[in-house]
């Protein structure tokens, strides 16, 4: 300290503690989304930092796809009570029973339903900011994401018209109607969330670590047996030592074998790491375009 | 467990013109390095086979747009990352068409350090010189010119050298620039970009990466005068609690200086004086905190205090105005004329402001200022303004603190951010009302 040097997580820190008193201070109804990955829970102990030792001034919002891994909806909730956290729940679920969210006959992905669900869930509180934990190298449409990124009356990102965002001032300013996604990660690897994890000591769901699963080999992945996804006639159920590296449906993550027991550990193997974080999403491999696609509709 | 150095961030932008080769460079410096997965090179293979003939095009590692593949072209800005032993980078790739130059002024305008590439064939162009002007205006510290393409002019020294008088006949004028290096290089075969090539005997300088891994990035941040702009003011209701019933402290981040327990300061624009108390933080209190730190600072009087309010060291005054001079890149297709009237964000303060009058226009031809006052600013146009604010701003010349010193206007109704800001320094600092308070 004595030399007034911060180390690249200090920086990043301090940045996105920065962004979080600017949604806090700027915006009257903002809401975090959480989901129990490690991005919102790095995003949350930075709301802790931001705000403490005051409450958080926004609720934690997740929308339950009904497809979660249920140790990440445990530790969602575990997570918000220790932190004396409001959480609100909205369900894709019931999104589809009062005809918010419409599937197209056969879908079981419930990855584009989650898109009304979230947009009703806004309308329904009234939020005019959903601070979210994506980050810029998780993917190339995400990599064009502003920290302030505007959505318009029906929630949509126009990625040819964004607002230029100039040194540490961000554009708050909305229209009725109108919300705010905010992502105070923005310039946050998957190196440095999981070097943040092992400085804050901060717990994160099981399923991040080894455990044996069983699993079917679909599409180059291993993916989780499940009610949700029961093998097929000519595949075989392998027992395997995996581990998730990034959290998305139980029937679309690809789980990686890994010894990896500690934050440590896996660390060590993201450094010698030869495919992205995503990578292991079936979601983001439909197309070159997926994620901006769903983007630009209102997803995360 | 032996100490390491701390890791830093170097961050910096890339710019010049359509075709320069700016993705690819960036596609290479990431290939070379080995910060490619797999995936992201099967990727690019998958869409080589499908668009590219069987060629792979490095630079749709950073167009991530369906436009920007459509085109060819890059729209926004993309930001990239990668990390070598000696430092993390965070790379803005920023568009090169003249109509997207406001997104080149978005990368550039937190960067330590700009890339201008310059087609080797083509040599220094208009959009050259409003890219080092930027980088110039925006008070970057360190700038690049990469030649790009020398295969295609034979490896030439003295087309290279050529070049580099044409740079270093206007450099001088932009005199902010204090570092500047010329590299030759090939970014679609990768000369001089992570190895050093063969090809160039006649260049002894490093190869672009070994450059950017070493160069001294004395910090961007100031240190020498106390900047606290008032964020968020913290105040837990709980009146049972034992240790938090009466607690109020400021949140924010420090722009410019080091601030310590005990030390006098001064909040502006009230002139109000108290000392502090506590620097709080959620991993304990500090005895110092310095820029860019996010902290909370408690106060030892009961002062009436608020965000947009600016605590400041008395020994270091800013300036404090509502009649404002500054220069402005203009960023929107409606025209900028005298008179009209937009919010402005300034630190944390948003007030409303008005353009009083257009004084100069620059000239890209040229670089230099037009003498007649322009009657209005066009879309990426560069002049200077003055303004009138509806509260008075605490700031410090752009030159002194890029914190500070920078402002946004927003068009209201639209709130479309239509011009970034650098202020002037002050004509005169703060005075403080009761010269028996002064220190």
């Amino acid at each position: 300290m004595s030399n007034y040097h911060l180390d690249h997580l200090d920086h990043l820190e301090s940045e996105a503690i920065y962004v979080l008193r600017e949604v806090a201070a700027e915006f009257e109804r903002p809401a975090l989304l959480f989901s129990g990955g490690k991005d919102s829970i790095c995003l949350l102990r930075l709301a802790e930092k931001a705000f403490r030792p005051s409450d958080l001034p926004l609720p934690l919002l997740n929308v339950d796809t009904g497809h979660h891994f249920p140790e990440l909806n445990e530790f969602r909730d575990r997570r918000a009570t220790e932190l004396g956290a409001r959480l609100i729940v909205r369900k894709v679920e019931d999104a589809i029973a009062a005809g918010i969210a419409v599937p197209v006959p056969g879908e079981i992905s419930r990855n584009r339903l989650q898109i009304p669900t979230l947009l009703a869930a806004l309308e329904e509180f009234r939020f005019d900011c959903a601070i979210g934990g994506a980050r810029r190298d998780e993917e190339k449409a995400r990599a064009k994401e502003r920290f302030f990124s505007f959505r318009d009356a029906f929630g949509q990102w126009d990625p040819k018209n964004q607002r230029p965002e100039l040194w540490n001032l961000y554009n708050a300013r909305l229209n009725p109607g109108e919300h705010m996604r905010v992502f105070p990660l923005s310039n946050w690897t998957e190196m440095d969330v999981w070097e943040y994890i092992d400085r804050e000591r901060l717990d994160v769901p099981s399923i991040y670590f080894s455990h044996r699963r069983s699993c079917v080999r679909r599409h180059g992945q291993w993916l989780p047996v499940t009610p949700l996804l029961p093998p097929r006639d000519a595949e075989t159920v392998r027992e395997l030592v995996v581990r998730v590296r990034t959290i998305g449906d139980i029937i679309s993550t690809g789980l990686v074998e890994s010894p990896a027991n500690t934050v440590t550990d896996i660390i060590t193997e993201i450094a010698a790491a030869r495919v992205t974080e995503r990578g292991s999403r079936a979601d983001d491999r439909t197309s070159e375009a997926a994620m901006e696609d769903r983007k630009k509709q209102g997803y995360f | 467990m032996t100490p390491t150095p701390p890791i830093d961030i170097l961050r910096f932008n890339t710019c010049g013109s359509v075709d320069d080769g700016k993705s690819t460079l960036i596609g290479r410096l990431l290939y070379d390095s080995k910060s490619l997965m797999e995936d992201q090179i099967e990727a690019l293979e998958r869409s080589a086979d499908i668009t590219g003939g069987g060629q792979i095009n490095l630079a749709n590692l950073t167009d991530g747009l369906r436009a920007e593949r459509e085109q060819g072209i890059t729209i926004d800005v993309a930001y990239r990352y990668f990390a070598t032993p000696r430092r993390r980078f965070i790379i803005a790739d920023t568009p090169g068409h003249v109509q997207y130059t406001r997104n080149m002024v978005t990368g550039a305008s937190t960067a330590n350090l700009a890339i201008v590439l310059v087609d080797a064939r083509k040599g220094v162009v208009e959009q050259t010189r409003r890219h080092i002007f930027l980088a110039a205006l925006l008070g970057i510290p360190h700038l690049v010119i990469a030649v790009n393409k020398m295969d295609l002019v034979g490896w030439s020294e003295d087309r290279f050298q050529e070049i580099r008088a044409d740079c270093e006949a206007f450099l001088p004028r932009l005199d902010v620039l204090r570092d500047v290096k010329f590299i030759p290089l090939c970014a679609q075969d990768g000369d001089n970009v992570v190895t050093p090539s063969t090809r160039t005997p006649w260049y002894q300088g490093p190869a672009l990466l070994g450059h950017l891994e070493t160069v001294h990035i004395a910090s961007d941040y100031n240190l020498s005068a106390f900047r606290f702009p008032v964020q968020w003011v913290n105040r837990p209701a709980r009146p049972d609690h034992p240790v938090w019933h009466d607690f109020r402290g400021f949140s924010g981040q420090i722009a410019g200086g080091i601030v310590k327990v005990g030390q006098p300061l001064l909040l502006l624009p009230s002139g109000l004086r108290s000392t502090v108390r506590e620097i709080w933080t959620y991993d304990g209190a500090l005895p110092e905190a310095f820029c860019p730190q996010s902290v909370t600072l408690r106060i030892e009087d009961e002062i009436d205090c608020s965000r947009g309010d600016v605590w400041v060291s008395p020994d270091a005054l800013p300036g404090c105005a509502t009649d404002l001079e500054a220069r402005l890149v203009w960023m929107h297709p409606k025209p900028l004329t005298p008179g009209r009237k937009f919010h402005l964000k300034h630190t944390t303060t948003l007030c409303r402001a008005v353009v009083t009058a257009l004084e100069n226009r620059v000239n890209f031809a040229d670089l230099d200022v037009e003498p007649d006052p322009p009657a209005q600013l066009g879309l990426n146009d560069i002049g200077r303004v003055r303004l009138k604010t509806t509260r008075p701003l605490v700031f410090d010349g752009y030159r002194s603190n890029r914190l500070t010193g920078s402002f946004i206007l927003i068009e209201e109704g639209s709130n479309h951010t239509v011009a970034a800001g650098l202020l002037e320094p002050p004509r005169e600092l703060y005075k403080p009302e009761f010269e028996d308070f002064a220190i």
